[in-house]
């Protein structure tokens, strides 16, 4: 038996099809909503860790072994490739935007902008790793390197795992699968990808942009 | 049989898929019967079982460790084991106690009980909460193939830098364990998130959060702590894994590293970690006290809030741990302070546990003896922790059997009393059954007088001197009574758990049905029979007053004496009915989830990883693969199928 | 559904456990021999540090003891066979103002213990004006320790057995030179951890001559446990005795005799590869071994302690054994044998080459 597809309307958020219960949350927020508030915090944690250690160790770096991450990074590029990963903050949003009101085309036109941009700012990434290490700086080269590509290592897999999950929405959107009544999972997703997004803001400020 | 089709699956992933979608290769299984059904529930009662069973069998093998210990360090300049061996056996002691044993058995408490306790079908998450449960145990089991695969870890359960590192510790025992801790890990957080929503969304209607009961109250704490702390002792290994397994240099001194970096990130976690393993104790003695003194819990907003108060405050004593390692006066004055008045919501506890038993009617079964245990044994290893407080004082104390002492009589005499008052407890409520109360009393003799022995003499052997990790001590110290005695009694606590293992056996030879509430309980478990339907409640409860059930069958009379209702109040349920297949079967209007078997699926991907990296990568990208076939399988399946 | 009645030997069990610890405390200030006893302070700052702590260990136990008698009282008089199963006490929920009083009651008295607590940690961190200073270096599983060179004497070097002038601060600068350890003489002073790669400074002081037992004290790998220390406290002119003999060079041995070979062996052996013994150690040896300040990964050559004075100390292998003839035969049959994981290898040597070692190694006084 096929399941309705009735469009129901965003009262759906706080309706819980939780074993039996059907009817609303305590707080009004669905499960899977609040499930992604509460995960996003425990991330905060993680990268706090990661941050921190980048900052005690990247001055640490004795002269004779290798170079600095601040001796040889480029702001402007990086700052380029910020600017593409807070676009596809707004392309996000604007996807949520559209299948709320029901246009699923737009829907994935931009998901799938949100997955270029999100891929572009990781092809960056990568980029500037490589030329990293041309300058002489790897992963194992000093403390520095250490810190810095497991911080932005880090981010770089969160990124990845996003564009992933944002190319299944687009995916089962393209199979009929994601009409407005599944609006809620767009913008959960969403909420995943702006918290991305501030992480990297942080750790730019944080490498980029305050002064050694 | 059309049970759900009219009710659109409102929200959630479920409408995304529909059963024509499933990849699994075989049949979704669908039956809650037979032994197998175990491997596929995601029934939070069976996970809650599951939790225990396995957490019991960690401790027995902990305790094993224990044992070897203490039979080491009977008398000095023994050699029955070499250093490198004995080392292997206090690492691997501590971590079984703390994350195979009373992480995991807290956990299945919580499981179990915070939904019966709110009045929820399950949790939030059901096929999480199995993807946790199937995480935990492949995750010990790992972790304890180390022994037959080059020998277990052997840096202490803190695994301090650098000495974990590879040229310090060239075996695979210290990856094994960062690796395990990095599984066991996943199932944490994965359990944390899931209890958070449980407890925050899913409440019976009326059920305030001040209305809840407090051990719902106490794990949720718990919950937020893990939920914050995992990531950090989570950065913490990855940093150790990179530097072991990729020569990086997190901790490399020749590099430049501060071997400090780890203690800090270890111990941000370590704190949180203690609270994480007590408040739910602390939750489940505040449940027993109440119910066998027949009066409240005196000053429940104030326990609500000192186990809030004790939550955030953990964040901010981490370096107690450090005081001797070079913090500097300034960074060890502020933690002093800050250790110190950690006590003050700890202590406020503790009045209001004996404001609950004073005048009320106490009756000494089993658990209430557990519960009173426990308020005796954690006020001593509070107090003790006070004197570590003094930072001076502490220089003295750290690194030596004083913290031993102080540690084991709060987790042992405090968590480890309140994990079996719970298991006495509810028991009944689980499985139908009562443990024999003869044999619990013995249980708690043996133990007590054991626990004592083998603890108390070891405050004295600390302020005498004699330092913590040591596999033998030389003659000549003034420590060999002490620690005869100590040895006497681990055996003690050994015979006592024996005891414990005849009564699991032999209540479960008996045949003597328990009531649906035994010990005249207050909190809604209590009103729904013994063991629960699969669906816990016939009808959703409905909440008006704290302690629900015990406004249900109570009342005061008009002289202020509260007597019996008449009639005394229904059950929320009927107990379990079953098919002709002996399939149990619920009413048509609630809607169950239903079994699946890709969390184990996903579960045993894990371990597959942490095998490759430490062996062959080829190895992990099976795992890989294994992991994300499963996550694929998972989603396109409905959290439940339709029964026909 | 009726219970058992409660067994009456239940509170005086309970007794009888809290008057073991009770008698166990008791027992232990009257303690004969032990030596590393933090109750007996014999210098300043650790009886600094127990003066602190004693009256607030009073306290504790008091208010331990006051708890466990309500728990003990109550279970007593509220019990249910003697007011009965049907009995249902009034249902008493709180008492805001008792809430009020227990919560700032026990903070007051934390507040005031805080302040002790602070003025000392501020105390104990500065470095007294008097103070001699010595260097130290903790490595597996063994100390050593390096007093600076005045105008009149070279820098000292030995191993394990930190002499002391009594009555004077002595001020450690502490580094590891691989894992992390601490430096612990519990009747001198508390501990301080040994830190790769940082400098942690520890004041200790005697007041009486004497030797003091400690061990390391941050689990450190295979032989933690057997990595031990003495403290030995001289009068002020003993003192500077033992530093004048020390910064001279070994006590050659006579020529032909069985020490003379064992001389020879050093060499021969490679002996000078680890230790370095003055007057047989040549100056690039010398260079090459303490111009190092930790043990970097794939360095073959461990730390090893300074030989020059061996036979004046009264233990080695970080104060495991007592050095006699037996002791140090044993060691050199199979040093990894003697001492899980030592650095130190079998170097396989006959008895012949053991006996004229161990007799070498004693005259070097």
């Amino acid at each position: 038996m096929t399941a309705t597809t009735e469009a129901a309307p965003l009262e759906s958020e706080g309706h819980e099809e939780t074993p039996g219960h059907g009817h609303l949350t305590s707080t009004g927020l669905s499960n899977e909503k609040l499930a992604m508030w509460v995960f996003l915090g425990s991330e905060c944690l993680l990268f706090g860790g990661l941050v921190s250690t980048y900052l005690l160790y990247r001055n640490r770096v004795p002269a004779s072994q290798g170079p600095k991450v601040s001796d040889i990074f480029d702001i402007p590029f990086t700052s380029v490739s910020s600017f593409v990963l807070l676009m596809s903050s707004l392309t996000m949003v604007l996807a949520v935007a559209a299948i709320r009101r029901g246009d699923e085309h737009r829907t994935r036109t931009w998901l799938v902008t949100t997955a270029l941009l999100g891929a572009t700012f990781i092809a960056g990434q990568i980029y500037e790793f490589t030329v990293f290490f041309r300058e002489g700086l790897g992963f194992t080269t000093n403390l520095g390197g250490s810190a810095f590509y497991g911080l932005t290592g880090f981010h770089g897999v969160h990124v990845s795992l996003g564009i992933v999950m944002l190319l299944s929405l687009f995916a089962l959107s393209a199979r009929g699968k994601l009409g407005p009544e599944r609006a809620e999972t767009v913008d959960i997703i969403g909420l995943y990808w702006h918290f991305v997004d501030v992480v990297w803001i942080v750790i730019f400020t944080v490498i980029y942009l305050i002064p050694i | 049989m059309a049970i759900t089709e009219e009710r659109a699956l409102e929200s959630g992933i479920d409408a995304l898929v529909h059963p024509d979608d499933e990849i699994g290769v075989w049949k979704r299984p669908d039956s809650n019967r037979g032994w197998t059904s175990w491997l596929t529930t995601v029934d939070h009662k069976r996970i809650g079982i599951m939790y225990g069973a396995v957490a019991l069998f960690f401790f027995v093998i902990g305790g094993i460790e224990a044992l070897v210990i203490r039979t080491q360090l009977a008398g000095p300049e023994q050699d029955l084991i070499s250093g490198q061996v004995y080392n292997q056996f206090f690492t691997m002691h501590a971590t079984t106690m703390v994350f195979l044993f009373v992480m995991p058995i807290l956990a299945g408490f919580a499981n179990y009980m915070v939904p019966l306790m709110i009045g929820a079908r399950d949790v939030a998450f059901p096929r999480l909460n199995a993807l946790g449960f199937w995480i935990f145990f492949f995750g010990g089991l790992f972790l304890y193939s180390s022994f037959f695969l080059g020998g277990m870890a052997d840096c202490g359960w803190f695994c301090y830098a650098p000495n974990s590192l590879k040229q310090f510790s060239s075996g695979h025992g210290v990856d094994f364990w960062v690796l395990g801790l990095q599984i066991t890990g996943i199932a944490s957080l994965s359990g944390a998130i899931n209890l958070i929503v449980t407890t925050i969304n899913m409440r019976a209607p009326g059920m305030t959060m001040m209305k809840m009961p407090i051990f719902v109250w106490m794990s949720l704490v718990a919950q937020v702590l893990l939920l914050f702390a995992m990531p950090v002792i989570t950065v913490a290994l990855f940093l150790l894994m990179f530097d072991r397994l990729f020569d990086a240099n997190f901790f490399n001194v020749a590099a430049g590293a501060d071997p400090l970096l780890w203690q800090h990130l270890f111990w941000i976690f370590g704190h949180p970690e203690v609270y994480i393993l007590v408040l739910p104790a602390m939750g489940i003695v505040s449940e027993i006290l109440p119910t066998f003194s027949r009066k409240p819990l005196f000053g429940y907003p104030f326990v609500v809030f000192s186990g809030i108060a004790i939550g955030f405050m953990g964040w901010g004593v981490w370096a107690h741990h450090m005081f001797a390692s070079g913090l500097g006066p300034i960074g060890v004055s502020a933690f002093a302070a800050s250790t110190m008045f950690i006590a003050v919501p700890t202590g406020v506890k503790i009045f209001n546990w004996l404001g609950t038993i004073w005048r009320g009617n106490i009756r000494f079964d089993t658990p209430m003896l557990f519960a009173l245990a426990f308020v005796g044994m954690f006020v001593i290893g509070g107090l003790s922790g006070v004197t570590h407080s003094i930072a001076p004082a502490d220089t003295q104390q750290t690194d030596t059997y004083y913290i031993v002492a102080h540690f084991h009589y709060v987790l042992f005499g405090g968590s480890i009393m309140g994990i079996f008052g719970g298991l006495y407890y509810w028991w009944p409520k689980m499985f139908g059954r009562q443990l024999d109360e003869g044999l619990g009393k013995v249980h708690f003799w043996i133990n007590l007088i054991g626990f004592n022995l083998t603890f108390g003499p070891m405050h004295i052997l600390g302020l005498q001197g004699m330092p913590r990790r040591t596999q033998t001590y030389a003659e000549g110290m003034g420590w060999d009574v002490w620690n005869l005695m100590s040895t006497i009694g681990s055996y003690l606590i050994a015979v006592a758990l024996l005891v414990f293992i005849y009564n699991i056996w032999r209540t479960y030879k008996r045949a003597v049905p328990a009531a649906a509430d035994p010990w005249d309980g207050r909190t809604l478990e209590w009103s729904i029979p013994s063991p629960p339907p699969i669906h816990n409640f016939d009808v959703e409860p409905t909440v008006e007053h704290l302690d629900q059930w015990f406004h249900d069958k109570y009342e005061e009379t008009l002289d202020g004496k509260i007597v019996k209702r008449d009639p005394a109040p229904t059950l929320l349920a009927e107990p379990q009915q079953h098919s002709d297949e002996g399939e149990p079967i619920w009413p048509s209007s609630v809607h169950m989830p239903s079994p699946s078997y890709w969390p184990m699926v996903v579960a045993a991907g894990l371990p597959m990883i942490s095998f490759g990296l430490i062996f062959h990568l080829a190895i992990s990208f099976v795992g890989v693969t294994v992991v994300l076939a499963g996550i694929y399988g998972w989603s396109l399946e409905p959290s439940a199928e339709e029964r026909h | 559904m009726t219970s058992p009645q409660p067994p009456r030997v239940r509170p005086s069990r309970v007794r009888f456990g809290v008057l073991v610890v009770g008698l166990g405390l008791l027992l232990a200030a009257c303690a004969e021999n032990a030596p590393q006893d933090t109750l007996e302070p014999e210098g300043p700052i650790s009886r600094q540090i127990d003066d602190l702590v004693t009256p607030i260990f009073w306290v504790a136990i008091v208010i331990g003891l006051a708890v466990l008698a309500a728990i003990l009282y109550a279970s007593w008089a509220f019990r249910r066979s003697r007011q009965g199963e049907d009995y249902i006490p009034p249902q008493i929920h709180g008492n805001t103002r008792l809430e009020i009083g227990w919560t700032i009651a026990p903070a007051v008295l934390l507040a005031v213990i805080a302040v002790p607590t602070v003025s000392t940690i501020l105390d104990l961190a500065d470095r007294p004006a008097d103070a001699m200073d010595v260097t130290v270096y903790g490595a597996q599983w063994w100390w050593e320790y390096e007093y600076p060179s005045t105008s009149t004497r070279g820098p000292v070097v030995t191993a394990n057995e930190l002499h002391i002038p009594i009555d004077q601060p002595v001020h450690l600068t502490m580094t590891s030179r691989d894992v992390i350890h601490s430096y612990w003489v519990p009747k001198l002073a508390g501990k301080k951890d040994v830190v790769p790669g940082r400098w942690h400074t520890l004041t200790i002081q005697a007041d009486e001559p004497g030797e003091y037992f400690g061990q390391c004290v941050e689990f450190c790998g295979a032989s933690h446990a057997n990595m031990r220390l003495r403290v030995i406290a001289h009068t002020p002119d003993e003192f500077e005795d033992w530093l004048d003999h020390n910064a001279a060079d070994r006590t050659a041995p006579p020529a032909g005799s069985l020490e003379a070979t064992g001389e020879d062996l050093i060499t021969a052996k490679g002996c000078t590869t680890c230790h370095v013994l003055r007057g047989v150690s040549t100056a690039d040896q010398i260079e090459a071994l303490r111009g190092r300040l930790i043990r970097v990964d794939g360095d073959p050559t461990p730390f090893a302690p300074d030989l020059t004075h061996v036979g004046s100390r009264g233990t080695f292998a970080g104060s495991l054994f007592d050095l006699n003839i037996g002791e140090l035969k044993a060691w050199l049959r199979n040093p990894p044998e003697r001492k899980d994981g030592s650095l130190m290898p079998n170097l396989n040597l006959t008895e012949d080459e053991i006996d004229a070692l161990a007799n070498y190694l004693l005259s070097l006084d």
